[in-house]
């Protein structure tokens, strides 16, 4: 076999060469295609790492920065004594507290719902296309916001949440405690209703103080989103040890 | 492709490994710096936020 094909080799070189140079080009775009997939797979993969993992990184550590600021904030207003002065609003106006989604689950709430507030691990309340109410206006609904995966994935748990548990939320001098009271699982994105100052779909017909809490959901895409509306129920004043409301213990 | 990368590169196996895992490390810098960060907002995957239309948060 091996003699034949030497002397077939030598006396029809030329022809051979000519075609095995020829399969040697095809073998070659096919050989850089196949790496051209290959790399474009390990790209995808990175990009769910990156996705799920280091946006994480990055913003729990954003968020607990910020969140470091605004309680130093806090403390020396205190610690200046005297009347406390107008509330500053701008590093965020709170913290969430949500014992169904995790014992010390707390997210700092800020402005907006931008992207880019979004990212930074927070949860953002609505300036459009509703506005939301301030936790401490008289009547209105408190809407929320944050990430369901990625960027601190900060409402991964929110599916843990049940009717008739507690949501606080924590301002400079105030706890107020919600309880949840309808969830609607499953939505469309357009349904801007569901954010109202009175919001009906969940059954309410006067103003109250509500709270509404929107991701999305299924995890991991941006199908429908996910809604928790809560109630009012009582409040709390801070004391000077910041000592957690009954419902977060 | 990489066959041809790694035939150019310059220096002993030991050499051309080094400078490869330089390499690829420095491409996945520039992915999850600037290249992820660019397409993620295009990609319908983490959209929160009710709204009328576009895709905000």
């Amino acid at each position: 076999m091996a003699t034949t094909e030497h002397e077939n080799d030598s006396r029809v070189a030329p022809a051979t060469h000519r075609r095995r140079r020829g399969r040697g080009r095809i073998a070659t775009t096919i050989s850089v295609i196949g790496e051209l997939l290959i790399t474009a797979g390990l790209v995808l993969g990175l990009f769910v790492v990156y996705s799920l993992w280091w946006t994480n990184v990055i913003a729990d550590r954003q968020a607990q920065k910020e969140g470091d600021q605004v309680r130093r904030h806090w403390a020396q207003q205190q610690a200046g004594g005297g009347p406390p002065g107008p509330l500053d609003t701008a590093d965020g106006i709170g913290f969430l507290h949500v014992p169904a989604m995790g014992r010390n689950f707390e997210v700092l709430v800020k402005k907006g719902t931008s992207v880019d507030v979004l990212n930074e691990g927070v949860a953002g309340y609505y300036t459009d296309p509703v506005k939301s109410a301030m936790p401490w206006a008289k009547t209105g609904n408190v809407t929320l916001a944050a990430h369901r995966d990625g960027h601190g994935a900060k409402f991964h748990n929110i599916d843990k949440i049940k009717d008739g548990d507690a949501i606080v939320f924590e301002t400079r001098d105030t706890w107020y405690v919600y309880k949840v009271y309808d969830i609607l699982s499953q939505t469309s994105k357009y349904n801007v209703h569901v954010i109202d100052q009175i919001p009906k779909e969940s059954g309410k017909t006067g103003p109250g103080r509500y709270i509404t809490l929107t991701t999305c959901t299924p995890v991991f895409t941006s199908e429908y989103r996910y809604i928790v509306w809560g109630e009012l129920v009582r409040t709390q004043k801070v004391d000077s040890k910041r000592t957690p409301p009954a419902e977060l213990g | 492709m990489y066959g041809w990368i790694w035939r150019h590169l310059p220096g002993n196996v030991w050499v051309k490994a080094v400078v490869s895992l330089l390499l690829v490390l420095a491409i996945v810098f520039v992915l999850f710096q600037w290249v992820f960060p660019w397409a993620e907002p295009l990609l319908p995957f983490n959209d929160v936020t009710v709204n009328g239309g576009g895709s905000a948060g």
